[in-house]
Order: C-alpha cells, then sequence, then structure tokens
C-alpha cells in the first residue's frame, strides 16, 4: 500500500502530449517517445488517452520472443528488447495487448517504457508522471491514490478467456473489480456501438429539458 | 523604411523559423550536466518551477523541479520543450541593419545605438514627443516592464508606450479593478481545490493553462461540480458535470440570467451584499429581466442548462470562478468580467478559504508587466499616471520633475492606427510580434511598412522584425535574471542559466545604453536587474501592487511572494478581501449592473459564420517562440479550421480537405478537421501562425471601450472548400506559414 506504484486516470486526460515530449527526453533513447497518446475518435471527441507499458506480472512480449530478447527485473518491470539478442522479428508488437511494444527500424530493435528504470530504480519518478499536468498519469502510494481519488485502482484485465494482471493500475468506477475491454469496434467500421459517449455540441443544443 | 528588404521567402531561408529537433550538441554528447539551475518556464502566466540542466555554458536539457508548491514538477509540453529554443540555428548573434535588396548585415553595437539615438531625437524633433512609440510585452521580467515604462518617460519623454498585455489581460483587470479596487487573482490556486462549485468562464484550462487542469480535478475528487462555458467542448470540458456550448459574445446571457434564477431561488447573500458592496439595487434591477429564456436566447443556449448552472453555482458553501479571454476577447470584455462577478459578490463567497475568483493570466508575466508602468495610462505600483500624488512620487524616485513626465499616451491598436495615420513616425519594439497577434493583419502591416525608423529588440528575427530598420539581439529569459508574477499574484525569481551567446546581449543593458545616449545616464546607472528591482521595490512603495517589502533572498527561501507586501516582515498576501475588506476607500465591493450588447461584427448574410480563435497547448502567444522548438512543431505544426459535421455537409467540406476563410479584411486557406465538438454556427482557428495562415488576418480591430481590447473572439467570416494552395507562401515549413 506504501509502495510507489503508477497509475493512469484517463478521465483526466487532456491531450496535451507532456508525456509523449518528456518522454523522447530520456538519455536512453533520445528523441524517441515509448509513450503512446491515443486520440480516441476527433471526430466526435476529444477524449484522449495515454498508454504507457503496464508491465504485465507474465508479460506476454516476453513469452512470444523467440530470441528470448525481452527480461523482466526482478521487481517485474518489463525492459526494452536487448540489442544483442533482439531479431526485429515484432512478434512482441503483434502480441501485446495493450500495443505497447516498438519496433524501430532504424535501430532494427524493438523498444518500449521501461518505467523509467533508470529513473524509478533511484526513487526518482518516471518522467511522464512526473510532468503530467492533469496527473492521469500519477506515480504515487496506493494509499495516497485511495486517499485523494474516486474510484478504485485495478490491475486486472480480461481479455475474453486470458486475465493479465498487471503492474501498472487504472482508475475505474468505484463498482468494478476489474477491466474488461471487451472488443466492441473493428478499425473503421460502425456496426459495433462507439467506445465512448459522442459528444455532439449540437444535440446538447437542441436539449430541451435538462 | 519599414519595408522587408528581400522577399519574405529568403528572409526565412537565411533567419526561421526553423524547427530544432536536437539539444545543443546533439543527444549522444548530453552527459551529466555541469549544473542544475532552478528557475521557471517562460511560457504562460503560470510560470512552473523548472530545472534547467546546463553544460558547457549551454541549457541542454531540463529536470523537473518538484519541491516548487505551485506545480510540484508538472509541466506542459511547452516546458518540457522549451530548452530547445537555445539550439535554435535562428538565434540572433549580432546587431543587424536592413540593407534595401540585400537584406540584414550584421553591425556593430555602437552602430546601432547610436542611429536608433539619433533617430529617436531626430523624429521627436520633426514631429514632436510622442512620434516617436515604444511597444513592449508581457513576457518580460517586472525588471525589464518597470525598466520599459522609466525609458518611454524619461529618456525617450513620449506618452506613447503600451504593450501586448493589451491583447490579454486588460479587460480582465479592469473589470476587477472597477469592482474590487485592485487587478489581481483574488486567491492562490490552492483555494480552487477546496471549492464546492466551480465555474470555467471562456478558459480553454487544458490547453492554455494546462497545470491548472489538476487543481481542477483534486476539487472534483473532493466532490466539487464544475460547469463550463465555451463554444467547444475543450479537453476539460469533456467530463465536467455541466458544458454550456455558449454562443461567442452570448456570455452576459448565462451569467446574468443565473443570477436571475439564484434571486428568485433565494440564493444570494443579502446580508453580505448590504454590508460590504454596492451597486446590488441596480444589479438586481439589470438581471430582472434576464430569465433564463433571455439568457439562452442572447447566449444561443437552451435555457434548461442556464437554469441547472445556477442550481450548480447557487446553494454551493464554497465556490471559485475562474475566468480567461474566451469571455476577455470582446467589444464588451469589461462587461462579460463584471457580469461574471456579480455571481461572486452575489453569494458573498470570497476571501475566504475555497471561496473567490481568478483570472487566467495568459502570457508569462501577464500579471506583474501590468503593474510597473508599462502600460500608456500608469505608473509603477499599479499607480495611475493622471493622479497627481501618484505623478509626484514616482517623479520623485525616478528624481525628474513631476511635469516632464507625459501624460496618457495611446493604447497599443490605436498606437498602431497612429502609425498608420502617420502620426506617429518611429517605434522601438521589445517582446512583441504584432505580425502575428494584431487583428487585421494587412492594416497592421500597411501601418509598420509607413514608419520612418523602426527598431527592434528580439533573440529571434520574429515575423514584425523583418520590417526593422535596425535589430538590437537581446536575451532568452534563461539568459538573464529577474523576477516576475505569476497568475497567482505570486513573485517568483528566474535565474540566470547562461549569458546571451555571441554578440547577444541582456534587454537591460540595451536599454541603458540607449537611455545613456539619449543623455538620461545618471537615471540609468543600474549595474544588474537586482539594482533595477530595488529601485521597483520603492517605487511601488503604498500603491496597489506593492512590492516593498519583497527581496530576492525572501522569494527564494519563501517559494515566491504574493503581493502586497508592503514590508520586509510583512508575509505577503496569497488571499487577498480576507475579512471582506476590499480595495476601493469605502472597504466595499462596487458591483456593477451589466446589459448584453451585440458585438462589433455579427454574422449576416455577406458572411453567415461566426470564426472564434484561441489558442493550442504546444504553442506560445504569436509562436516566434513555439514555432522554433520541433517537438512543438511536429505536435501542432499548422493551424485548422475547426467545424461541425452540420456546417460541413452545408458547404461540402470533410475532414482533410482545404478551406478558405475570408472576412471583410483579408483571408486564409488552412485545413479543416470536421467534429461534433464545436456549435455549428461557429468556426475556430488557433492564432499562432504568420501570413496566409494567420487568423488575424480575419479578426476585427473593434476594441472594448474601456479595456482596448480587440475582439479576438468573434467575427463574421465566409468558408468555402479549396484547392491546395501552391504559392510560394504556401511551400514554406509550416513554422514559417507553409501548408502541411
Amino acid at each position: 500500500m506504501n509502495e510507489l506504484a503508477f497509475f493512469i486516470d484517463y478521465s483526466r486526460c487532456i491531450g496535451c502530449q507532456a508525456c509523449v515530449q518528456a518522454c523522447e527526453e530520456c538519455d536512453t533513447h533520445r528523441g524517441r517517445s515509448m509513450i503512446h497518446l491515443e486520440v480516441i475518435e476527433r471526430g466526435d471527441s476529444v477524449q484522449t488517452a495515454p498508454q504507457v507499458c503496464m508491465h504485465c506480472e507474465d508479460p506476454i512480449c516476453a513469452r512470444v520472443c523467440p530470441a528470448d530478447a525481452i527480461k523482466q527485473t526482478p521487481d517485474g518491470v518489463t525492459q526494452s528488447s536487448l540489442k544483442p539478442r533482439c531479431i526485429g522479428c515484432s512478434n512482441c508488437v503483434l502480441a501485446c495487448p495493450f500495443g505497447v511494444p516498438r519496433y524501430f527500424a532504424e535501430l532494427d530493435q524493438m523498444m518500449k517504457c521501461d518505467y523509467c528504470y533508470d529513473r524509478t530504480s533511484v526513487g526518482l519518478r518516471p518522467m511522464c508522471a512526473t510532468v503530467c499536468p492533469s496527473q492521469a498519469l500519477a506515480f504515487t502510494t496506493l494509499t495516497e491514490i485511495e486517499r485523494t481519488r474516486n474510484g478504485k485502482a485495478v490491475n486486472r484485465w480480461v481479455f475474453g478467456e486470458e486475465v493479465v494482471k498487471t503492474k501498472v493500475y487504472v482508475i475505474v468506477p468505484e463498482t468494478a473489480q476489474e477491466v474488461r475491454p471487451d472488443l466492441v469496434q473493428l478499425a473503421g467500421t460502425r456496426t459495433h456501438p462507439a467506445p465512448h459517449a459522442p459528444y455532439d455540441v449540437a444535440a446538447l443544443l437542441e436539449a430541451t429539458s435538462p | 523604411m519599414a519595408r522587408l528588404p528581400i522577399p519574405v521567402e529568403e528572409l526565412v531561408a537565411r533567419h526561421g523559423p526553423h524547427a530544432n529537433r536536437l539539444p545543443l550538441g546533439g543527444w549522444t554528447s548530453r552527459g551529466e550536466p555541469d549544473r542544475i539551475v532552478k528557475t521557471h518556464c517562460c511560457f504562460c502566466g503560470q510560470q512552473c518551477g523548472i530545472q534547467l540542466k546546463v553544460k558547457n555554458e549551454q541549457v541542454v536539457g531540463f529536470e523537473p523541479w518538484e519541491d516548487f508548491p505551485f506545480n510540484r514538477g508538472k509541466l506542459c509540453p511547452k516546458g518540457v520543450k522549451r530548452y530547445l529554443q537555445d539550439a535554435s540555428p535562428d538565434r540572433l548573434l549580432a546587431p543587424l541593419e536592413r540593407v534595401e535588396g540585400v537584406g540584414f548585415r550584421e553591425a556593430n553595437w555602437d552602430t546601432v545605438l547610436d542611429r536608433t539615438a539619433r533617430e529617436i531625437r531626430r523624429i521627436q524633433g520633426a514631429y514632436g514627443d510622442d512620434a516617436f512609440a515604444i511597444l513592449t510585452g508581457a513576457s518580460l521580467t517586472n525588471e525589464k516592464a518597470y525598466l520599459m515604462g522609466k525609458f518611454a518617460r524619461v529618456a525617450v519623454r513620449t506618452s506613447n508606450i503600451d504593450y501586448n498585455g493589451r491583447l490579454c489581460m486588460v479587460s480582465a483587470a479592469a473589470a476587477s479593478k472597477k469592482v474590487f479596487g485592485i487587478d489581481r487573482s483574488a486567491n492562490p490556486w490552492s483555494d480552487i481545490a477546496k471549492a464546492e462549485a466551480i465555474l470555467v468562464a471562456g478558459a480553454n484550462i487544458g490547453e492554455c493553462a494546462p497545470i491548472t487542469t489538476d487543481y481542477l480535478w483534486q476539487a472534483r475528487e473532493r466532490g466539487a461540480r464544475i460547469v463550463v462555458l465555451d463554444p467547444r467542448l475543450t479537453p476539460i470540458a469533456r467530463t465536467v458535470d455541466l458544458f454550456i456550448p455558449v454562443r461567442p459574445g452570448g456570455d452576459i446571457g448565462v451569467f446574468n440570467a443565473m443570477l436571475h434564477v439564484m434571486i428568485e431561488r433565494g440564493w444570494v447573500d443579502r446580508r453580505f451584499l448590504a454590508e460590504h458592496t454596492t451597486g446590488w439595487e441596480k444589479v438586481e434591477a439589470a438581471v430582472g429581466r434576464y430569465t433564463p429564456e433571455v439568457g439562452a436566447k442572447i447566449a444561443g443556449v437552451p435555457a434548461s442548462l442556464i437554469v441547472k448552472a445556477a442550481e450548480i453555482w447557487g446553494p454551493a458553501r464554497t465556490s471559485f470562478l475562474l475566468h480567461a479571454r474566451g469571455i476577455e476577447h470582446h467589444s464588451k470584455g469589461v462587461d462579460n468580467c463584471l457580469a461574471a462577478l456579480n455571481l461572486v459578490l452575489a453569494t458573498g463567497r470570497i476571501g475566504r478559504e475555497g471561496c473567490g475568483y481568478a483570472m487566467v493570466t495568459g502570457q508569462g508575466n501577464g500579471q506583474g508587466a501590468r503593474e510597473q508602468g508599462g502600460k500608456c495610462d500608469q505608473l509603477p505600483g499599479s499607480r495611475d499616471l493622471e493622479n497627481p500624488d501618484h505623478r509626484r512620487y514616482i517623479a520623485e524616485v525616478w528624481r525628474v520633475p513631476e511635469s516632464s513626465i507625459p501624460h496618457k499616451g495611446l493604447s497599443a491598436v490605436p498606437l498602431v492606427d497612429a502609425i498608420h495615420e502617420g502620426r506617429i513616425k518611429g517605434l522601438l519594439l521589445l517582446c512583441f510580434n504584432p505580425l502575428v497577434s494584431l487583428p487585421d493583419q494587412s492594416y497592421v502591416r500597411e501601418a509598420l511598412e509607413r514608419l520612418e525608423y523602426f527598431a527592434v529588440i528580439d533573440f529571434f528575427l520574429s515575423e514584425t522584425a523583418r520590417h526593422a530598420d535596425v535589430v538590437l539581439p537581446g536575451s532568452l529569459m534563461e539568459e538573464d535574471e529577474g523576477t516576475t508574477t505569476n497568475v497567482e499574484g505570486r513573485v517568483i525569481r528566474h535565474r540566470q542559466a547562461v549569458r546571451p551567446p555571441g554578440g547577444a546581449r541582456e534587454d537591460w543593458r540595451i536599454v541603458c545604453d540607449l537611455a545613456s545616449r539619449l543623455g538620461v545616464a545618471d537615471k540609468f546607472a543600474f549595474s544588474s536587474p537586482r539594482a533595477i528591482f530595488d529601485e521597483l521595490r520603492v517605487a511601488s512603495r503604498g500603491g496597489v501592487s506593492d512590492y516593498a517589502g519583497i527581496t530576492w533572498e525572501r522569494i527564494e527561501a519563501e517559494n515566491g511572494i504574493f503581493w502586497p507586501c508592503p514590508a520586509l516582515d510583512h508575509p505577503g498576501t496569497p488571499r487577498l478581501y480576507e475579512g471582506s475588506r476590499f480595495g476601493h476607500s469605502d472597504g466595499k465591493a462596487h458591483l456593477q449592473a451589466v446589459e448584453w450588447r451585440p458585438s462589433a461584427e455579427e454574422p449576416d448574410g455577406d458572411y453567415p459564420i461566426i470564426l472564434t480563435t484561441g489558442r493550442v497547448v504546444a504553442h506560445y502567444l504569436s509562436g516566434s517562440q513555439t514555432r522554433r522548438i520541433g517537438g512543438l512543431v511536429d505536435q501542432t505544426p499548422e493551424p485548422w479550421c475547426e467545424l461541425h459535421p452540420r456546417l460541413a455537409a452545408s458547404l461540402g467540406v470533410n475532414s482533410g480537405d482545404f478551406v478558405r476563410l475570408a472576412s471583410r479584411r483579408g483571408e486564409i486557406v488552412v485545413h479543416a478537421l470536421v467534429t461534433t465538438t464545436i456549435r455549428p454556427d461557429t468556426v475556430f482557428v488557433p492564432y499562432h501562425w504568420p501570413l496566409d495562415r494567420a487568423a488575424n488576418r480575419l479578426t476585427n480591430r473593434a476594441l472594448d471601450p474601456i479595456s482596448h481590447i480587440p475582439e479576438f473572439k468573434i467575427c463574421a467570416v465566409r468558408v468555402s472548400r479549396a484547392n491546395r494552395p501552391d504559392d510560394s507562401l504556401a511551400r514554406l515549413a509550416p513554422e514559417a506559414g507553409g501548408v502541411v
């Protein structure tokens, strides 16, 4: 409860990209950002979602790596691929349920968010969570989160049959026990409900009662 | 002679803006810094604490400053990438002189300073003292803002000095002064998090004051309900309790009708109003006519939303109002603020923990730079230029005869009018880029081209500096030291991280050297910014913004000090109006009744669509700095026109198409972004870009009669689908005004 941990609260995100810009500044990846800032559907929302590596307890990226290039630290941080081992096959890129690892062709290597290991291993906060203006990304203790935030921090994800437990928490409504990101929409189709409530200013203006 | 010496495309090729993506020395050689300097971000009025890494006497990176209480390490993308401006290839390293047909030629300091002093006196001799004008900016330190005011009145002896805060804080300032007698946010930001109800009026917090977002969300975690008024669904509006998509210029409809409902339901504090305010009867009578239905018609929103807002604001025990340019950039900007402040006073919720209001200051020193005498009607300490006692006091501090201090001059936009009309012939410009930031760009360019002599102090050759006769290379914030006053009224200290590179010099040295050439060396014998600050403290003593008790040492020891701070043993004043004591001589707050009136240019048959303009998170003001920082350019390379699918369908426009926007003053071509997050009668274009991508080619020079702020937030335009522009300007890099 009093250990420092990483929390994401998507309802706070303002899409400013401070996290992306700050991540680029790391001396280990020099101008390349390891964080993804997803713009959900700009045509009918301003919603954005930052995606850091969730650091699975049993990392799928490492399991599928044919070169055994992806290592987990004893404290549960999944690192970028080891350069001498990475064969650039992108198995990890395809396998990650969160879409985190990226293959950089110019380096012929997969790199990913490593929890700012150079900072967190010496007691500093990760750069993205330190600068995040909205504190949608927060690096603090579970006790502090419970004291200062509504909702509940969970780290259990259910993808169909597969259950993934992560080092990183997300903040969800009080009633939820886990996150079930059901497949609601295929790219480019409108056959399933949209993954968010649409925000139509015109509809708001036409409302006659509150 | 203020025409471009060579075509703009050639000037861009030589002087930029070029987007720089690499730290000095590149990524690989940064290594461990030689030192880390605790200072503040130069972009925006929040003035976040930041640490700059210095290696080999160059700024090479940053580290969050987690102990500084305002932002606790938090930074927006501008703060993160700010250090990269130091590595810009466009940095001016020597004085430049305009050469027709050739461009700009390097010159030595004596030549350009002698020439500038000579031209000031020549123009004043031929056309009168006021024919030479000075325009400055609200990104200057308090020391530099003070110095410029004194320079204008004592060295140049012109009444015509004003600043670009005229485009920013003046409506809020005038309203606060009228109602409370003091022009400052009333509370420290920590009070936001303690409010039960929060009204955000015309403030795109997520993009223009990003760090403030966390204060809003802290309040929400504690149960606060938040109302946002904006024509666009902004990033914070997405998840607040109530979003009111007000029609640009319709804000008074919401404010007055909210107050109408609050009176009906008994949600006003009549005892407070009777004991601590004047003017309530007139306000009550005025809002009597503003039923929710009347307000709704003015605001262009359903009446139910206004009632709901009153139901959130009215009965709350604590509350906080935040307002910004969305309600202030209007020809009724002051009235908009007055109507909003009535909501604060009617409830008596001010001057206590979690109760109050703030104006969200836009520019780096938007608060401090408007207190030190750099405005056309003001002397240091927020003193009044036309008050005989104030004049006498400052004359004593300056050791000049009171009669030698010029009287009130022209504010920024009328000052440009006077240049256009030939009444002002010479101009010294510092920290201002009117060829992006002023409305009606074609008119501004015509005006500048009529100047007989134009000198600019800047660190980059801005769009405006291209028109100069001489350019004097000045300093970035990290190359000088001094103080600023943040959005809360907290005076903080910027430390010098590095010396200005090459032949560039600290701005204050340039100005003092010019003063010396104008024959008043003894009045400008400052050895450092600290010496200027010490004179400023004396000049502000007894004024509204009293800095007398603030020293640089105290700022450092106490993480900044809130003015007024009249004595060394005074703790400063984080929260104004405690005990309901207001700034007027009667100790009361003066409510002002406000009637709505139309904007200067409403849409009509010829120009049927409302244009509103604003900022994006990746850029700062005219973009002269941020359009040179690669990461920020990549995040937002060019402006766009945001429009609702219904409007887009009627125009045959799809997202990604080019559209032409035309107003009575000019036209631009930009990409379209079709989205449901904006009112169908309104389009939005951000303003940070120049030339044919400048939103301010379209905007209107109409001014608020009191504050003289231009009406950036509403003008009338036509929008039509356009082909990709293929002229030489469109082919420039987007940071220079081209298209992606």
